[in-house]
């Protein structure tokens, strides 16, 4: 019961600036378009992969990267 | 310049009979006292009668108002309510048309979902030009007094989030939606956000209740609709229908290939398909519904309102700004006769590339519209790519503002 809800990665389309820092810190989990924007595949990131990503949140140059829990829209 | 025939289809529940604006005595006559019940009362009945919003997405009213008030309840802060009187959509005439003849029944709604969610502030957003609203509003003697707002006209300035930051004071652009603008939208406190057709639809159930409204539609779509209908040679005319009314009494489809419902987000059929179906509010947007003759092309229609979606794109997401401008390109391509080479394919990739990454939808239904032109109009996609058009009549037929 005290598990934690499920983090998916989560990108705020107005700030990201495309600058791509995420795509090489989270290889497995996000690429880059043709125009150098992030694909994020949306399913929940696993356990052993939070700490990389909430350093790609706090390293994004202007924060457009958050984690959120699932479930909700 | 929009003839109104609300009674052509059933008995209207909205637009003021006449074509005649009506003002508050006439309007209070004719539907009789406004009841303010308690507001656990009012989510019920509006649970019971299963309204919808008018304003494109179809969600379901009363988990709108239930989460609004929730949100209320969890910070402490009383809500914001906001009618969307702003119809960005250039084909759709609906809201205007209930505004200028109905504005009372809106006003009406609007009062009673500031009573289902506690509100304290209530907004009417509408486009500049619509007069009269500021002294219809300052006629009443409402619960929470109504300032009315006046719209930039852009298709996006109707987008929850852009509407609510432009209330708040800032500029009518969509914002990152987390939260939610029903948790958090002007000045920060939760907001609903409500078509004005939905709330005139809601000042009535307050009245005559969920049975009532239950009489009109279908048990699985209650309840009835303003469309705007396009057919070629005649002004727009907005109606009154019943959901689950065939498509076929609504507009002729004799001489048509294709039909769009749903506006320039919404999905192209072909006729003969179209003749098949009922209205339905899974597919008819905010009501529009455009007939397309054989003797035009329907690529070139496409492509014109795609270069308008792509110059209407806030720009402020990097996937809507290079894919929109990209995709209108390519369907251009498509649209003259001639060689092709990948453009199809690069549509169907950049398509996939926009789709729901961006702040609003207004990606989404653009590749809504793109992918089912691509189907519908897959047999004129053939002939141009041989360098054949089968459309005798080049001249417009959407109405697509600034074009060149
Ligand atoms: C690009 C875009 C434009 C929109 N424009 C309008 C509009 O002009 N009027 C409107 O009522 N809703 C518009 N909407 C939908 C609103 O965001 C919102 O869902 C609606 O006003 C909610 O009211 P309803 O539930 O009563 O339909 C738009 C949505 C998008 C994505
Ligand atoms: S690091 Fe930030 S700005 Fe750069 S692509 Fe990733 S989310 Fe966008
Ligand atoms: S998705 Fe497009 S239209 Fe919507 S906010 Fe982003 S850039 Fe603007």
């Amino acid at each position: 019961m005290d598990q934690k809800p499920a983090q998916k990665i989560d990108i705020d389309w107005t700030s990201c600036r495309g600058h791509g820092l995420c795509a090489e810190l989270l290889p497995d989990h996000i690429t880059l378009d043709e125009w150098g924007y992030p694909l994020v595949d949306g399913t929940p990131v696993p356990a052993r992969t939070l700490k990389r990503a909430r350093r790609a949140a706090a390293d994004c140059p202007v924060l457009a990267l958050k984690l959120t829990a699932t479930g909700m829209s | 310049m929009t003839a109104t025939f609300p009674d052509l289809h059933m008995s209207p529940r909205l637009l003021a009979p006449g074509g005649a604006p009506a003002d508050l005595p006439t309007h209070e006559q004719r539907y009789g006292p406004l009841r303010h019940g308690d507001p656990a009362a009012l989510l019920r009945s509006v649970a019971e009668a299963g309204l919808t919003g008018r304003g494109g997405a179809a969600f379901p009213v009363h988990r709108k108002l239930a989460a609004v008030a929730e949100a209320a309840r969890r910070t402490g802060r009383a809500p914001v309510v906001v009618a969307n009187g702003a119809e960005g959509e250039p084909a759709s005439r609906k809201d205007k048309t209930l505004l200028a003849l109905s504005p009372h029944l809106v006003l009406d709604g609007l009062q009673v979902a500031a009573r289902a969610v506690g509100a304290g502030e209530a907004y009417l957003a509408a486009e500049e030009g619509v007069s009269y609203l500021e002294s219809a509003a300052a006629h009443r003697r409402d619960p929470v007094a109504v300032k009315v707002v006046r719209l930039p006209r852009r298709f996006l300035s109707g987008q929850a989030s852009a509407l609510a930051r432009f209330v708040g004071g800032a500029e009518a652009l969509p914002t990152h939606q987390d939260p939610p603008v029903r948790e958090r939208g002007v000045g920060r406190a939760p907001t609903l956000v409500q078509n004005v057709e939905t709330l005139a639809h809601l000042a009535l159930i307050a009245r005559y209740g969920p049975d009532w409204y239950r009489t009109a539609g279908t048990p699985s779509q209650p309840g009835s609709a303003l469309c705007t209908l396009h057919t070629p040679g005649s002004q727009p005319r907005v109606v009154e229908a019943p959901f689950g009314m065939p498509l076929h009494r609504l507009v002729p489809l004799n001489g048509m290939s294709a039909v769009l419902l749903g506006g320039y987000h919404g999905t192209w059929f072909p006729a003969t398909e179209a003749a098949q179906l009922p209205l339905d509010a899974t597919t008819m947007g905010a009501g529009v519904i455009a007939t397309l003759p054989t003797t035009r092309c329907g690529l070139t229609e496409t492509a014109r309102v795609l270069r308008y979606l792509a110059l209407q794109s806030a720009g402020q997401c990097g996937p809507c700004l290079n894919g929109l401008p990209r995709m209108a390109a390519a369907f251009r391509t498509l649209a003259t006769p001639g060689p092709q080479s990948t453009t199809r394919t690069d549509l169907a990739r950049w398509s996939g590339l926009v789709e729901g990454r961006g702040a609003c939808h207004h990606p989404d239904g653009t590749v809504r519209l793109v992918r089912s032109a691509l189907t519908t109009f897959a047999p004129e996609l053939d002939a141009h790519a041989r360098g054949l058009c089968t459309a005798t009549d080049p001249t417009p037929l959407l109405p697509v503002p600034q074009e060149p």
